[in-house]
């Protein structure tokens, strides 16, 4: 049985609509400083001597408008003559590939590094490359679109309301109020969410996370050295990940058939049978309030289509049974890429009793998710333990 | 324990400068398809499809998502690395990670670059960092032509030498059945009158753009051996990069520099305790964008000493009857879809070792080869082979 992988340090940026006066290097220094103050490590230089084995980085050519995204960071993630390679998808995966890194054995300290600065970027644009230019593009989509696509199936199909849709905005924005990292928390109610601007039927404005930019670094190691670099490392258990079909007509976009399939690997992995009753704080990506509720019945934290319910009872609240989002998700701003290691970083604060006001008393078990691409095309789940 | 892990499959498709045919997800499932027979599995055998792209070459965003129905990833974890011209190289060290650590059995990695769809030059431009550099940045043709400049300074080679190297890969590439530019060159007076880019490059002495893919299979050590009776063992892989302000990345004028490939080399050499990779390595497949480059990696990866690359070409010892052969694929020089690239250069590898190269395949018995890649501002990932471990 090869070792554990330990999460050993974390850092990240207080998310902003816009960081104009940095350069993605500099935004990216914000949070490699703190993980090498932290742990007392230091970079590998020119004669291989130094504690990072390898650099793990994560973020998209197109956001950065620049090919090899990586490039432009590498002076600040200590990448001269150094190892390091770019996931480009959404960064949970990156800590998956860290975690591989070490679990080889190949490598023992890893550094992990994800950066996106939205606000140099039109989304839609963006979104809208991503998909097959001779049956796809022509339509006009973009995720935004497709999302309310997969918002309306979600809502006819098990009657989600919109006030329930509300009630996670509501929710989240609200868990942002205690969390200082968070870019635009509220204190709104669901009628609030209800009154904001339809933007694109059913999703209103305040269902909607904001343009925000930032970055967060990881310093993962291996068992011995995790337990000599911190008191409270935290330990990856199981992580998974999945890929569906890129054609939105040939997804029943309700069924999120990869995410079942990721969390089911992951679970296994990390011998989690109950996953509802196992699991003490869950980190969801929610770009949109629907999306939180549907990857909740992806990932099997509740029944299908019982998701509405399970808001309307609080059990995801801070407080409830299972607290989903208690950074406040992306709904109070992460940018995109960047969302899956935000949603690690909050599980690892609650698992090592360091989440402040919002922190849910007794956490040892958490799970992250990530995901990249229209409707969910690829899933991302990780869990983690303090024991 | 960690496992072992062996290359089981291997396949590529044609190359050409234009695949106005197919779409890029149609031209990456031609080479799946290869490799999936190659090693006599089907896609419910494979358990996580990792891709390599350069997705700002082709203006798709997520393309592992547009062609997760071609590329097979339908259903199946997996992921995509973008790490410039190395990312073929560094998609295998991460599923090499990922099934040593034994999270995966059976992995399939593929890349490709499908270059008559979008304009790899203004891709490379934006590699520069916004705020200096764009104004400068003249692509890739530039930054190997300011490198021929330093290297005929310190090593007295002559643009004839360079011409020997293009000539030894237009013979490979006539005997591969794969490769793009099949030139059929008699002599290096024709490389010598092509026209030129920048001095002292002319057109001949520069890769092509090519459109095409290649895709690799691996498996845990007690899968290779139920997959195949010629597993190729991937002894070991390293990448090194390099920051992007580095003045000397691809050149240097002062001789003080230390390129990115010396370390990757020194470092991948120590951990296998080779000593001396001219006996312990029988051949190898790198990543030359030009000629000159080739003779400037024979000194880089220790296989001769520093300045004297071109008298490795001069006696012909790097040619596929050669004592130390290097590219008999015809290398880069002939065939060149980016992101496929580094992929196609340990493919090569696995069939000499295997000794099924066909036409091109080298005269000496290959139990030991490295393929590298070189991508960014002269990042490189190297990968060690064996027939036995």
């Amino acid at each position: 049985m090869a070792e554990r992988v330990g999460i050993v340090a974390v850092a990240q940026t207080k998310f902003q609509p816009n960081r104009e006066e940095m350069s993605a290097g500099e935004l990216v220094w914000e949070t490699i400083e703190p993980v090498l103050n932290e742990t007392g490590l230091k970079f590998t230089n020119d004669d291989g001597r130094g504690d990072i084995e390898s650099i793990v980085t994560c973020s998209q050519d197109y956001w950065d408008g620049m090919t090899i995204s990586s490039m432009g960071i590498m002076s600040f993630v200590g990448g001269h003559h150094a190892t390091e390679d770019k996931i480009a998808e959404d960064s949970l995966n990156a800590l998956f590939a860290a975690y591989a890194q070490i679990r080889s054995g190949h490598f023992d300290i890893v550094l992990v590094s994800t950066h996106t600065k939205e606000s140099m970027a039109d989304r839609s644009i963006v979104e809208s490359v991503s998909f097959d230019p001779v049956m796809m593009r022509p339509l006009g989509l973009d995720f935004f679109i497709s999302a309310a696509l997969q918002a309306r199936r979600y809502m006819d199909k098990y009657g989600i309301t919109p006030e329930q849709c509300a009630k996670v905005a509501s929710k989240n924005r609200g868990n942002g109020m205690k969390n200082p990292v968070a870019q635009e928390p509220m204190n709104i109610t669901v009628e609030d969410v209800l009154k904001s601007k339809m933007l694109i039927d059913p999703i209103h404005q305040l269902d909607t996370k904001p343009v925000s930019d930032g970055s967060i670094a990881m310093i993962l190691a291996r068992e011995d050295k995790a337990k000599k670099l911190t008191k409270k490392p935290i330990w990856i258990t199981g992580v998974s990940n999945c890929y569906e079909t890129h054609y939105l007509g040939d997804r029943d976009l309700v069924e999120c058939e990869a995410l079942v399939t990721a969390a089911r690997r992951a679970y296994k992995m990390a011998g989690i049978t109950l996953p509802a009753k196992e699991i003490d704080v869950a980190e969801i990506c929610d770009e949109y309030s629907y999306q939180e509720l549907l990857w909740m019945e992806g990932l099997g934290l509740c029944g299908r289509g019982e998701a509405g319910r399970v808001i309307d009872a609080g059990v995801t609240q801070i407080g409830g049974k299972l607290p989903v989002n208690t950074s406040g998700g992306m709904l109070c701003g992460n940018p995109t890429t960047v969302a899956g290691m935000a949603r690690a970083a909050e599980v690892v604060l609650q698992l090592r009793g360091e989440a402040g006001e919002r922190q849910v008393p007794g956490a040892r078990v958490g799970l992250a998710h990530g995901t990249t691409g229209a409707c969910g095309q690829h899933q991302c789940v990780m869990t983690f333990s303090n024991k | 324990m960690a496992n072992r892990v062996a290359i089981v499959g291997a396949g590529q498709t044609y190359h050409r400068s234009h695949r106005p045919d197919v779409t890029q997800m149609e031209m990456v499932n031609e080479a799946v398809r290869p490799a999936l027979a190659d090693a006599q599995l089907r896609m419910k055998d494979i358990d996580a499809v990792f891709v390599g792209n350069m997705e700002m070459f082709e203006g798709i965003y997520l393309p592992d998502h547009m062609m997760a129905d071609f590329s097979g990833a339908y259903m199946k974890p997996g992921f995509k690395i973008a790490s410039g011209g190395t990312t073929g190289c560094s998609i295998l060290e991460e599923a090499f990670h990922c099934v040593t650590a034994g999270i995966f059995d059976v992995v399939l990695v593929t890349a490709f670059e499908k270059q008559d769809t979008g304009d790899s030059t203004a891709g490379i431009t934006c590699a520069t960092t916004p705020a200096w550099g764009k104004g400068q940045a003249r692509g890739a043709i530039h930054e190997f032509a300011k490198q021929a400049l330093s290297y005929i300074k310190h090593s007295g080679a002559t643009e004839a030498h360079a011409a020997m190297v293009r000539l030894k890969a237009d013979r490979g590439a006539c005997r591969n059945p794969y490769s793009h530019l099949k030139l059929g060159l008699k002599s290096i007076d024709e490389i010598l009158a092509s026209p030129p880019l920048e001095y002292p490059l002319r057109l001949f002495d520069f890769c092509p753009q090519s459109c095409g893919a290649c895709a690799i299979i691996i498996a845990s050590e007690e899968r290779a051996r139920k997959i195949t009776k010629k597993p190729v063992w991937i002894a070991d892989t390293i990448c090194v990069h390099q920051e992007i302000f580095r003045a000397g990345a691809f050149c240097d004028f002062t001789g003080k520099e230390r390129y990115s490939q010396e370390i990757a080399a020194e470092r991948l050499y120590k951990r296998n305790g080779i000593t001396n990779p001219r006996k312990e390595i029988d051949m190898a497949e790198v990543y030359e964008p030009s000629d000159w480059e080739e003779m400037l990696l024979y000194e880089l990866f220790g296989l001769c000493p520093r300045n004297e690359g071109w008298k490795m070409v001069e006696k012909g010892i790097t040619e596929i009857e050669g004592a130390w052969p290097v590219n008999p694929s015809g290398g880069v020089l002939s065939t060149n879809p980016i992101g496929a690239t580094p992929t196609i250069r340990i493919a090569e590898c696995v069939l000499q070792i295997r000794g099924e190269a066909g036409e091109h395949q080298v005269t000496k018995d290959v139990k030991t080869a490295f393929a590298t890649a070189l991508g960014g501002p002269n990042w490189t990932s190297m990968i060690l082979l064996k027939r036995n471990l």
